[in-house]
């Protein structure tokens, strides 16, 4: 059972205190969008062995949603982050790749 | 006697710690900027206490003021109180965006009394009493629903869960503070 | 015969005598025993029959390793099967019988099996069981089901209770034994939060039982003192009778304490599950001792050598008076010393090895007993106690060269270190050539949510088997400052793997050479299944049931693997484990339950007039996790008749229904109108103040979410009421757009579901009811239809709204919960000159399916747009986008070959079954009857004393008046003709009055 630290209220909450949302940094494409487009937005997900970046809730804490950066493979976290960013920090994506030095890097 | 009860009248059990309902408390939700001058005026106005730093509780006798998360207040006042205050809340917030609900009838409140308390809700909480600071209020789960405390006395911790689970919520307290269930006995 | 010494036995208190019974015989112990050493010292070798040939078993181990020693312990509500007799403290009045037996364990109906064993080949139910098919259901699953599984499951409910509890450490140490003790000792000098836990209830593990020194002293003594220091400790958590059951994700480790297991009754909980978050984990959990492989190895009395040794020294048992010691060690001889200490017979030490030459053989030989090297056990002799053994060399193929009369063996095949906690969460292991064993890749550990290794496996555990080893090795991995403890002592030869005994054993021998005692695994089952091409060293497990008995193979498994990998001609290490798993031995089930039984087994939501409806009659129906009245039961009324009666109330009087349930979420801030134009697929900003709008919410793939009345509170501020179910997952989706989407967008939220009770006063006297409470203009005039105004009912605080899901006149009134009780008690009593009844939700079903209003859940489940609905009209045409439009311009969303809503009538009156689908003309490309409609909603409507229902029908609205056919159960088809799906007051009067 993982353990993330709500950027938010700095709490390192266990994962019965937070609710998962999937992939982060998603746009959203509304009417006008083509259907490829649209069908990226709604159903295309990456799963990879490796970096992600997901979606996650202090359900029973703060109630904020933040972003978390860790490997799927080993459960490493690289960080936590703001919800209110359309890309994970510089910084942290500088410390990814000094970890995991053959990610791909984001997007 | 008044219209308005608490969802359990007031229920206790002694074991190992004490654990009560202790009736109603007049809440108020406060979400803003919690860094404005007029929210600063506005709490103290209404608690007499500053604006609390994130996951601290401010107590000024029976009133408190609660983070909730970086844009949310819990205001804590006297159950008669509410009314008032959430009119002079509202009033002094009128100039910025800001949100101002009375949840006092929403809430149930509960008191764990007694020097072995933290071992009852040890066995609920995901949470480390070992390094939970004096003043900190830690929002969190217990067993399976939503639950905020808080050291409020020397051997006290005050409990706060929706109205709608307060059976269930004492129900966990009693049956965690059974005698004979103490994690350390002496 | 196995008897109680009349000296010595460290852990038991001969002046506290202990009664218990086996198999309804009376026997005694005393305080610290197990229930195995009481029952040897019982001379109840014999305690329980194998699962598969039914063979006598008897107690081969003294801990978590033993796979025969299984009884149903206790009676009644405190009765529980499969408890190892071995870990299990005995107690006074304990209660045990033997399992897997008929009639009883001396004389076995079952054990026929064992005569047809070699009918009963590894992977006979794979090969058995295939064919004919027919046979599988009538025949194979009934037989199999009546001898499946150990033990008997409890009939009663459980009488204990359980609890979990959270614990959080810099360290965690699972192992008391010297190494956990002297890991604990240094991580806590050197500041850390140390939690140690150890699954017995004494410290000191093997030292103490060797008789090892350590610092000078006997292992004993350095023990307590080591504990008394760490006791002393603010920064030292220390518990016995708890094992590290599992290690999971970043440093959660389970703890299993056993807290009351020993003295029942004495009101504390049975077990307490921990889980714990540990910076960092150290298992110190040693290791476990191997049988070997030779014919007999399975009759009782037949022993892992370890075990003897400590049911001499700490109980005081002995297993034998004559003890045959078998072994490829140096280790077993302690095993003889220490019998021989206790006055009994050792005729023979049989050592694989060519030679015996190091200090502890020669101990063993001075104290004149033979040391037979090079040698094997041919054959245990005996049926269900050891009578003898027949000797071979161990080169050969099993020629027997002497026969020994013994009542004990004691065999060891060395040593395999507790690896199962490293191993759980991705420790990965290496072959130890020297020592022929897997032990802990300390290169490979398992991470923790840094990245760095989150566990260390320190002494046995991790390989070392002499006590100066494990000392410094826990030392120096804990971070321990200066000399670790010391414990010299003469060096022991190596060991030498020995898999089968003798090592040229032919097929008859290698048929009685037990692997799993419990499961009844032989050497031959595995060498078949290599032979059938089973390379896969999981597939063998699985094909021959190795190692997946309750005790999971511990003492065998290795022995297993060997001679696999034998058969398959490759090393040991390609081979490689199979996977150990959590928990480390099976821990309760009411451990896992912890405090959730009963009345908390789950959340039960109670709204403040939840009591009023528990003592009138209120018939439940779960709603998410509240609880709302179906229906409300008079004397002597049926559900159906209540239904009915509650809806012909509202329609004639008026009726009350508990609404607190229906969430509410206020929405405010300048941007509000902004979102909720967003939320909604209507307009929500246009609403003015003091009006109330009907309101649909859509996923972002189309699909109606969830729908409710939306209120303008005031210029900035909204109240959306959302379904019963839909409260927190609203407030969910709301937020989560508002934060991680819109967040430059001014908009406030907060749930206020549970702030108000609420109350629909419904039926042609609402007006006159609430009138009579006094306080507010109720008129027609003052509240229009769909508005709303605030102000005093009969003294409440009240937001009273004109709105109706009933059709007929009603108010929803929402006073604060806490007065919510008494004001029920105030329209009850308002209402009773209008003969009012409290109404459930059934009634409110069938009343909004009269009217044709749709349900969420049920005319919705995840594929239907609202447009099938034929809700157009709230679906703003104005709005350039909102959650869903996207997904419902699609080609399909928009296809007129959509099911769509209309009402069905049965050309008999009758109610159409729930679910029914409409068939038409024609097979699907599977030859299926093809579909063309759906039932989604169905009642009998008191009102119109018929059957009506909603159903979703392809062109429906475009066929009005056709005849659809519903196969139902039987080969009936029921008959219905579509319809408006309005059935009762068309144009709306009664509501707008």
């Amino acid at each position: 059972m993982l353990t993330l630290e709500c950027p938010y209220c700095g709490v390192k909450a266990e994962e019965t205190e937070l609710q998962a949302g999937g992939e982060a940094h998603l746009k959203r494409y509304g009417p006008g969008s083509s259907d490829d487009e649209f069908e990226s937005y709604l159903f295309m997900r990456k799963n990879p062995k490796g970096v992600h970046f997901e979606r996650w809730r202090h359900a029973y804490g703060c109630g904020k949603w933040f972003l978390a950066a860790r490997c799927t493979a080993t459960l490493e976290v690289f960080g936590t982050y703001s919800a209110q960013t359309k890309e994970p920090p510089a910084d942290l994506q500088a410390k990814i790749k000094a970890k995991r030095p053959n990610w791909e890097g984001y997007k | 006697m008044s219209k308005a009860v608490s969802a359990l009248g007031g229920v206790s059990h002694k074991g190992f710690a004490e654990v009560a309902e202790a009736g109603l408390r007049g809440m108020i939700t406060v979400r803003g900027d919690l860094s404005s001058a007029a929210m600063k005026k506005a709490v103290k106005a209404a608690t007499g206490t500053a604006v609390p730093a994130a996951r601290r509780i401010e107590i000024d006798g029976d009133k408190a003021a609660a983070w909730m998360s970086p844009d949310e207040l819990l205001v804590m006042v006297p159950y008669e109180g509410a009314q008032d205050a959430v009119a002079a809340l509202e009033k002094a917030l009128a100039g910025e965006h800001h949100l101002v609900a009375d949840v006092s009838d929403a809430r149930s409140v509960f008191t764990v009394k007694g020097s072995k308390a933290p071992e009852a809700l040890m066995k609920l909480c995901p949470v480390d009493f070992g390094t939970l600071a004096e003043g900190e209020i830690r929002r969190t789960r217990a067993a399976q629903v939503a639950a905020a405390f808080w050291k409020s006395g020397a051997d006290e911790f005050t409990l706060v869960s929706f109205r709608s689970v307060a059976g269930y919520v004492m129900g966990l307290l009693e049956v965690s503070s059974r005698k004979g269930g103490e994690i350390f006995p002496a | 015969m196995s008897t109680r010494l009349s000296k010595g036995g460290r852990l038991i208190d001969r002046a506290k005598p202990l009664n218990f019974t086996f198999n309804g015989r009376r026997m005694a112990g005393y305080e610290g025993d197990t229930l195995a050493s009481a029952l040897l010292g019982a001379d109840q070798m014999l305690v329980g029959r194998s699962f598969k040939y039914h063979r006598p078993r008897g107690i081969i181990a003294s801990g978590a390793e033993e796979p025969n020693a299984l009884l149903g312990l206790g009676e009644g509500g405190k009765f529980e099967p499969n408890q190892r007799a071995t870990t299990t403290e005995l107690f006074d009045g304990a209660s045990t019988t033997s399992q897997n037996h008929w009639p009883s364990l001396e004389f076995d109906v079952g054990a026929i099996n064992n005569k047809l064993g070699r009918f009963l080949p590894g992977g006979f139910y794979y090969k058995t069981f295939m064919f004919p098919r027919f046979a599988w259901k009538h025949v194979f699953e009934p037989v199999i089901r009546q001898s499946a599984g150990l033990g008997k499951a409890p009939t009663a409910r459980d009488e204990d209770r359980y609890e979990y509890a959270y614990a959080f450490a810099d360290v965690v140490v699972a192992g008391g034994g010297i190494a956990g003790l002297t890991a604990a000792l240094a991580a806590a000098k050197a500041g850390k939060r140390v939690w140690l836990m150890e699954q017995t209830a004494h410290w000191g593990g093997r030292a103490v039982v060797d008789g090892v020194e350590i610092d000078g002293k006997p292992a004993e003594a350095w023990v307590n003192e080591t504990v008394e220091a760490l006791g002393k400790m603010d920064n030292v958590t220390l518990r016995t009778r708890t094992m590290a059951s599992g290690l999971f994700d970043h440093g959660y480790i389970m703890g299993y304490e056993r807290v009351a297991d020993h003295t029942p009754g004495d009101g504390r909980p049975r077990h307490r599950l921990w889980r714990i978050r540990a910076g960092h984990v150290i298992t110190a959990t040693g290791a476990i001792e191997r049988s070997l492989s030779f014919a007999g190895n399975d009759i009782p009395g037949v022993m892992l050598a370890s075990a003897v040794r400590d049911y001499v020294v700490n109980w005081a048992v002995s297993p034998g008076d004559r003890t045959v010691i078998v072994t490829n060690n140096d280790d077993a001889y302690r095993t003889a010393l220490a019998l021989l200490d206790a006055g009994l017979l050792v005729p023979a030490v049989i050592d694989a090895r060519p030679e015996a030459t190091g200090a502890l053989p020669e101990a063993v030989r001075a104290r004149g007993v033979r040391v037979l090297a090079g040698h094997g056990i041919a054959k245990v002799k005996g049926g269900k106690r050891v009578t003898g053994v027949s000797i071979c060399v161990q080169a050969g193929e099993g020629a027997e060269i002497e026969s020994i009369a013994c009542d004990a063996v004691a065999m060891s095949g060395g040593w395999s270190p507790v690896v199962h906690l490293w191993s759980h969460c991705g420790g990965k292991l290496i072959w130890d050539e020297e020592r022929a064993m897997f032990r802990p890749d300390p290169k490979r550990p398992a991470t923790g949510d840094d990245g760095e290794a989150m566990v260390t496996a320190v002494g046995s555990a991790n390989g070392f088997l002499t006590p100066d080893e494990v000392l410094a090795d826990a030392h120096k991995a804990a971070g321990g400052q200066g000399k670790a403890p010391a414990a010299p002592a003469e060096s022991e030869a190596p060991m030498m793997p020995v898999w089968i005994m003798p090592q040229g054993a032919g097929p008859d021998l290698r048929m009685k050479m037990w692997l799993d005692p419990q499961n009844d695994v032989k050497v031959s089952d595995v060498q078949l299944a290599a032979r059938e091409g089973y390379e896969s060293v999981e597939h063998t497990k699985r094909y021959t049931t190795l190692g997946m008995a309750t005790d999971q193979g511990k003492m065998s498994n290795i022995n297993g693997l060997a001679i696999l990998s034998d058969a398959l001609h490759r090393p040991i290490p390609e081979t490689g484990t199979t996977t150990f798993r959590p928990p480390y031995t099976p821990i309760s089930i009411g451990a896992i339950a912890g405090e959730a039984r009963g009345d908390i087994f789950q959340p039960l939501r109670r709204t403040p007039m939840h009591a009023w409806h528990e003592i009138h009659g209120a018939h439940w129906e779960p709603v998410g996790l509240w609880r709302r009245p179906y229906c409300f039961l008079r004397t002597g009324e049926g559900v159906h008749d209540a239904v009915n009666r509650e809806i012909r109330t509202v329609r004639n009087s008026v009726g009350l229904l508990d609404a607190s349930t229906l969430g509410k979420i206020i929405v405010k801030g300048p941007d509000a109108g902004k979102f909720l134009d967003m939320l909604y697929t209507n307009m929500m900003s246009t609403l003015p103040v003091g009006k109330c709008r009907y309101g649909l919410m859509c996923s972002e793939n189309g699909f109606l979410s969830d729908d409710g009345v939306v209120v303008r509170l005031s210029e900035d501020t909204w109240l959306c009421h959302t379904t019963t179910g839909g409260a927190d997952r609203i407030h969910g989706w709301m937020e989560d757009w508002l934060q991680c989407e819109w967040w430059d967008w001014k908009v406030y939220t907060a749930n206020v579901t549970e702030q108000y009770a609420q109350v629909a006063i419904a039926g042609p006297n609402a007006r006159k009811l609430l009138e009579k409470l006094g306080g507010m203009d109720l008129s027609k005039e003052a509240i229009p239809f769909m508005e709303w105004r605030e102000g005093t009912l009969g003294g409440f605080r009240a937001r009273v709204h004109r709105i109706s899901f009933s059709g007929e006149l009603s108010f929803e009134v929402a006073v604060p919960a806490s007065e919510g009780r008494a004001f029920w008690d105030a329209l009850i009593a308002a209402g009773e000159e209008f003969g009012v009844a409290p109404y459930g939700t059934e009634a409110m079903h069938i009343m909004r399916a009269e009217k044709g209003f749709i349900m969420i859940g049920d005319e919705t489940d995840g594929t239907v747009i609202p447009q099938d609905l034929n809700l157009q009209w709230a679906i703003s045409k104005k709005k350039d986008d909102y959650l869903g439009k996207r997904a419902q311009e699609r080609s399909h969303m928009a296809s007129p070959d959509r099911w769509k809503l209309v009402g069905l009538e049965t050309l008999d009156g009758g109610v159409i079954p729930d679910g029914a689908y409409a068939v038409a003309e024609g097979v699907n490309a599977n030859g299926q009857r093809n579909m063309q409609g759906r039932v989604t909603s169905t009642y009998y409507s008191p009102t119109l004393n018929k059957g009506i229902a909603m159903g979703l029908v392809k062109h429906g609205p475009d066929r009005m008046g056709e005849v659809l056919d519903f196969p139902v159960d039987n080969g009936k088809v029921v008959k219905a003709r579509i319809v408006d799906p309005v059935f009762y007051d068309k144009d709306g009067e009664k509501q707008n009055v």
